[in-house]
């Protein structure tokens, strides 16, 4: 990667990037981070499409941010080893902006997201996001892409298993199954399904 | 200048934590001041779902002091004039569970009904004017009262302070402007994997 001759060529590699971050490598359900709004926030189709929007906004926002912060501030310091917790204030300070954000211009989502808004903070997507920009070595535009991929891959598989929990709230389950069981067997599945998208590109 | 800093690395790891707090901080406290949220918008809307008799069944002096209340967390079921429907309201626009009317508070009217001064009876007393929160009864001390229809809410509040017992609450009569076919039966047949099993 790198030497880009045409814009052919740069929109290429992109597309790569998207469907690698949405499908390939998607971050819930191949890497397995963000499983906390995954289960909890799943529950109902409108507040998933809200956290989906939400956690896209703050992943691609926090990819750029961190980029920038490491670009400038880190390696000309030589102070890479503290990655980990200049990224984390990155991710706080956006988070706080998102939920000041939401809070203004959507009373009701912020009401509706409650207590996981704030801990968008926390979601590990975000870190992982994060971080793995910087050790792939990627700039700014790949990052930002990333970051805005690994989101629309979080909203891709939240909004179809939220779809798909509101179906089972109201289907014939077994009693043993009812609740989470089912939901984390039906999360199972669709691990197993997304796999299957392993050697795509 | 940074290669200087970059030889003492303590130093140097804590300019730029400090210094990426500050900028962060300067940030939040600009956002903080750009997006500031003006009163509580969501008491506003649960306001518009309440029936706004201002009748203070729910213990509550009117319909926004009890919006503000269940803003707050109060429970959502002490409006008899709005009955099941609005509860169902407000349950959906805060996503929470809907639970029966509570009794405590009165039950739900099957009609709607309209407050009746028989006026050759009423002294006169103002006790009703002072009684009716929605302003619908006209009159002054020792002359006949009587109620604008239009206005009245139906709250029965006027009713208890009536010294002579004048004033009936009577069903609003149809008319053909108000007039709707009857909903269709609610237990209508779902597609079968739809319906959960009653226990």
């Amino acid at each position: 990667m790198g030497h880009l001759s045409t814009d052919a060529q740069a929109m290429q590699e992109f597309a790569v990037i998207l469907v690698s971050s949405i499908l390939i490598n998607n971050f819930v359900l191949v890497q397995f981070l963000g499983l906390c709004p995954f289960m909890g926030v799943s529950t109902k189709l409108e507040s998933a499409i809200g956290m989906s929007a939400a956690t896209t906004f703050v992943l691609t926002l926090t990819a750029m941010a961190s980029y920038v912060v490491d670009v400038l501030v880190l390696m000309p310091m030589g102070l890479i080893y503290l990655r980990t917790i200049a990224f984390i204030l990155v991710i706080a300070a956006v988070v706080q902006f998102t939920k000041m954000f939401i809070e203004k211009s959507s009373p009701l989502l912020y009401r509706v997201l409650g207590v996981f808004l704030p801990l968008i903070t926390t979601n590990c997507a975000v870190l992982g996001v994060a971080l793995q920009n910087a050790s792939k070595d990627l700039n700014f535009m790949q990052s930002s892409l990333y970051g805005f991929g690994a989101g629309a891959g979080f909203s891709l598989v939240l909004i179809f298993f939220s779809a798909m929990r509101e179906r089972l709230a109201v289907a014939d389950i077994p009693a043993p199954f009812e609740g989470a069981a089912i939901a984390m067997i039906t999360a199972g599945l669709m691990s197993l399904a997304f796999m299957g998208f392993s050697g795509l590109v | 200048m940074i290669e200087t800093i970059a030889q003492y690395p303590i130093l140097a790891a804590l300019i730029a934590l400090v210094g990426l707090g500050i900028l962060f901080g300067a940030l939040l406290g600009f956002a903080a001041e750009k997006f500031k949220v003006e009163g509580d918008p969501i008491v506003e809307q649960i306001d518009e779902l309440l029936p706004q008799t201002q009748c203070g069944q729910c213990g509550f002096p009117g319909c926004r002091p009890y919006a503000e209340s269940i803003a707050k967390g109060d429970a959502i079921n002490k409006c008899p004039p709005g009955g099941q429907a609005t509860i169902n309201a407000i349950a959906n626009l805060l996503d929470v569970p809907a639970p029966e009317l509570d009794a405590e508070h009165g039950e739900e009217a099957d009609v709607k009904t309209v407050a009746y001064i028989r006026e050759d009876e009423c002294i006169g007393c103002t006790k009703c004017i002072q009684a009716c929160p929605v302003d619908a009864i006209l009159g002054a001390a020792k002359l006949m009262h009587t109620v604008i229809a239009d206005e009245c809410t139906g709250c029965d509040l006027c009713v208890e302070p009536c010294p002579v017992d004048c004033i009936d609450m009577l069903p609003v009569e149809e008319t053909i402007k108000e007039w709707h076919w009857p909903a269709p039966p609610t237990t209508a047949d779902l597609i079968a994997s739809d319906l959960r099993p009653q226990l």
